[in-house]
């Protein structure tokens, strides 16, 4: 059993008050940092933990944070990443609505560490009840001396804002949910200059995913050199999974970085395998903008080595036979799947989130979206498989945000795996249309 | 000061200066193409992405390449970048499909608009851009939207550069038109039909880089190319207005009026719109002789660099002796 390191007290009763969280342990790193520790010294924990974003990019939280300017006289923010919608994607939610108090104490502590008064929790829309939590859990914070003026008397003060947006998926790209917040429309903007110069309000400012922020606590009391020793190599700490699709088992787990892919599939004490008893086709391991993966490359490398849940496992071979971590998003396919219309699906929410800025993007996705959709319902050409892949070039890595390469990576990842299945889509259209089809595989149709 | 190489030419700017107008200052064939980047419009740029090119050395203190393809118009210089644009394969490949993703959804109507000859994306198309399209869907298409008795916006061509919100927001005092919608459906608009009515509202027609908002007192007019720029000023009444313009004459006629654009299609001085809409008499105009357009290949192909005549012996002359300077200019000025 892996330690539990965030959700260790998730399930008890009303952990969601205040005197409950306080009871397990609560805001103890808050009067460990305020009191014994400078902001400084708080910053080099985080990056002596290894700690990195778990937002999906995995870039180390603490070499983030040592990039923010400090200009004399110039207020500081910190921002938490809270808009969670990636297609697979929910551990965010689970986090917030279960343990506000949390996320509260990791914005207090992190907040402390940076020399921001003024942080802000940008939260999804859709997530109207979560803000209603936090905006509870926040009310008694400020009641018991944690936030507000003098925190615990040690002369620092801070303000913590929670923010709904609008329910737009790009919001969740860190400019575009600047801008969002300065009460403007969503476009994610134009690097440099960085958030960490010119953020919000033109601003120095950090924004972070609410996992890596709800990790500063426990990095905080057990030390970072300690954090440092669970996980493998440059994955550090353990990391939250929702894992979905046709599991047993499915639902959030808080994993320990370096757990093997298969274990964590077929184990009881994680997924517990296929549904249904059936076979697994593919992964997408990190979120819907991954590349997805087939069976045997998941469970292991190229070189044959077992396949770990850590960023560098899951990279490994690149995007020929590797994916990513991403934001933990773990969506399970079995031999029923249709991975034409999933690819499908995939891009027809991009095509419906693209904020329309830059002009690959914006006419990019619209055109992968129309291919898959004609190749899904039998109009395709053997060339539309082709263009896909051409199409996904096109736009990947000549866009404004990662939006574009969130929508190509599938698509090029789909038909670099699955070709023969977009094949016989093509050659079959009555056969694959039909409701119910299930691709009979290469074998069998040769 | 930033020394650069751009393409192999050494240049030297001031800092923050963006790669794009590092290279504008070489100038010539290789300066980037920009479709969204606007000088005088504070923010704009890094839309259109036509103007990509690869920094192959980031810095001299860190000479690593950029990962990706950068914006040159909003990519501030560093001292001692290497930056590649034509010499650079992948450049151009990645322009390509620029232009196929700009026209994708674009209606390629350019024999029926106003545009052509002047128009951005024709030129950008033509120097960059292959003549098939793989592209088999629908396109998008919008009804065309009324905004008032002067200026006609016609979506289905827009490509989304942004320059009109940039230049409502900045040149006039009250902007009711703005970007709705998101991704491919994304649109210009007012919302709720709404006249854009102010004093400097006509320049957006000078700004857009397509037919997308066009002139309604010259629509259908005439083709750019068969009528001849001269640069005119007046004395304006309108405190913000430099009354310096270019006037489109088709023989003795006055068909539009428009700000005076640099070589790179921007407007130096944005006009009321009592000088672009109202004052269509060569006598309300002081003329100072012709026009040069340097960009746009379609207008400079006709001979208009014609002697410099003063507006009196225009109007003197009789209809066949102007044709016969046409045909047989005495002296040729510019280039």
């Amino acid at each position: 059993m892996g330690r539990k390191l965030l959700t260790e007290h998730i399930n008890v009763e009303g952990i969601d008050t205040f005197e409950v969280y306080r009871k397990h342990g609560g805001y103890r790193s808050v009067e460990k940092a305020l009191k014994t520790m400078t902001p400084d010294e708080v910053v080099e924990e985080v990056k002596k933990s290894g700690l990195r974003g778990r937002g999906g990019a995995g870039f180390p939280t603490g070499m983030k944070w040592s990039f923010l300017a400090k200009p004399e006289g110039v207020p500081r923010y910190l921002v938490c990443n809270a808009d969670e919608s990636e297609p697979g994607t929910f551990k965010d939610r689970q986090l917030m609505s279960k343990l506000p108090h949390l996320l509260i104490e990791g914005m207090i502590t992190s907040s402390y560490a940076l020399g921001a008064n003024t942080s802000y929790i940008y939260i999804r829309g859709e997530l109207l009840y979560v803000l209603r939590i936090l905006e509870k859990a926040i009310a008694e914070a400020y009641a018991n001396g944690f936030l507000g003026k003098n925190i615990l008397g040690s002369g620092y003060d801070l303000d913590l804002h929670v923010h709904p947006g609008g329910g737009a998926y790009i919001c969740g790209e860190e400019t575009a949910l600047l801008e969002s917040l300065e009460g403007k429309r969503g476009n994610p903007r134009n690097k440099p200059p960085f958030p960490a110069v010119q953020g919000l309000y033109a601003r120095p400012t950090v924004v972070n995913n609410v996992e890596s922020i709800a990790a500063i606590p426990v990095i905080v009391n057990m030390t970072g050199d300690e954090y440092a020793k669970i996980g493998v190599g440059r994955s550090t700490g353990t990391k939250l999974i929702s894992a979905c699709g046709h599991l047993n088992k499915p639902g959030i787990y808080e994993i320990e970085l370096g757990l093997p892919v298969e274990e964590f599939i077929y184990s009881d004490e994680y997924c517990g395998g296929i549904w249904k008893g059936r076979e697994l086709k593919a992964v997408v391991a990190g979120g819907s903008s991954v590349p997805i993966l087939p069976k045997e490359l998941i469970l292991k490398t190229t070189a044959g080595e077992n396949r770990l849940m850590t960023y560098e496992s899951l990279s490994d071979g690149g995007f020929i036979t590797g994916t990513m971590l991403g934001s933990g998003g773990f969506i399970a396919m079995d031999e029923t799947t249709c991975i034409v219309r999933n690819t499908w699906n995939f891009s027809r929410f991009y095509h419906h989130e693209s904020c329309g800025q830059c002009s690959p993007c914006r006419e990019g996705t619209g055109w992968l979206e129309k291919v898959l959709h004609r190749l899904e319902y039998g109009h395709g050409h053997m060339e539309d498989i082709d263009l896909l892949v051409s199409v996904a070039k096109q736009i990947e890595g000549n866009t404004i945000c990662p939006l574009g390469e969130a929508a190509a990576w599938p698509v090029a990842a789909a038909v670099r795996h699955f070709r023969d299945e977009f094949e016989w889509h093509v050659k079959h259209p009555q056969e694959a249309t039909r409701t119910g089809a299930v691709y009979p595989g290469k074998a069998v149709l040769a | 000061m930033a020394k650069i190489t751009f393409d192999g030419i050494e240049v030297e700017v001031p800092d923050g200066t963006s790669i794009l107008n590092a290279a504008r200052k070489i100038g010539g064939s290789i300066v980037p193409p920009a479709m969204c980047y606007y000088t005088p419009l504070q923010g704009s740029g890094g839309k259109c992405r036509a103007c990509l090119v690869r920094v192959a050395a980031g810095s001299a203190k860190d000479p690593r390449p950029m990962p990706k393809l950068v914006a040159s118009c909003v990519t501030p210089v560093q001292d001692g970048m290497v930056v590649e644009n034509t010499s650079s394969e992948q450049v151009l490949n990645v322009r390509k499909g620029i232009v196929e993703m700009l026209l994708i959804n674009h209606p390629l109507d350019c024999p029926v608009c106003d545009q052509a000859g002047e128009c951005d994306l024709q030129n950008f198309a033509f120097e960059h851009g292959v003549s098939t399209t793989r592209y088999q869907e629908e396109r998008r298409t919008f009804e065309k939207i009324d905004i008032g008795p002067l200026i006609q916006l016609h979506m289905t061509r827009c490509i989304l550069c942004y320059r009109c919100v940039y230049t409502a927001n900045q040149i006039t005092d009250n902007r009711v038109h703005g970007v709705l919608g998101r991704g491919d459906a994304a649109e210009i608009g007012t919302y709720i039909e709404n006249v854009i009515d102010n004093d400097f509202s006509g320049n957006v027609i000078d700004v857009c880089p397509v037919g997308a908002l066009t002139d309604k007192t010259f629509r259908f007019k005439q083709r750019v190319w068969f009528t001849k720029p001269v640069n005119a000023h007046r004395d304006c009444s309108h405190e913000k207005c430099p009354g310096r313009v270019v006037l489109w004459y088709k023989g003795k006629d006055v068909l539009r009026v428009t700000a005076r654009k640099d070589q790179y299609g921007e407007v130096k001085e944005f006009i009321c719109n009592e000088c672009r809409f109202e004052k269509k008499e060569t006598a309300d105009w002081v003329i100072e002789g012709p026009a040069h357009i340097d960009r746009s290949s379609v207008i400079s192909a006709n001979h208009y660099e014609l002697p410099v005549l003063n507006q009196q012996i225009i109007a003197d002359l009789p209809e066949s002796s102007v044709r016969d300077l046409e045909q047989n200019p005495p002296m040729k000025l510019g280039n």
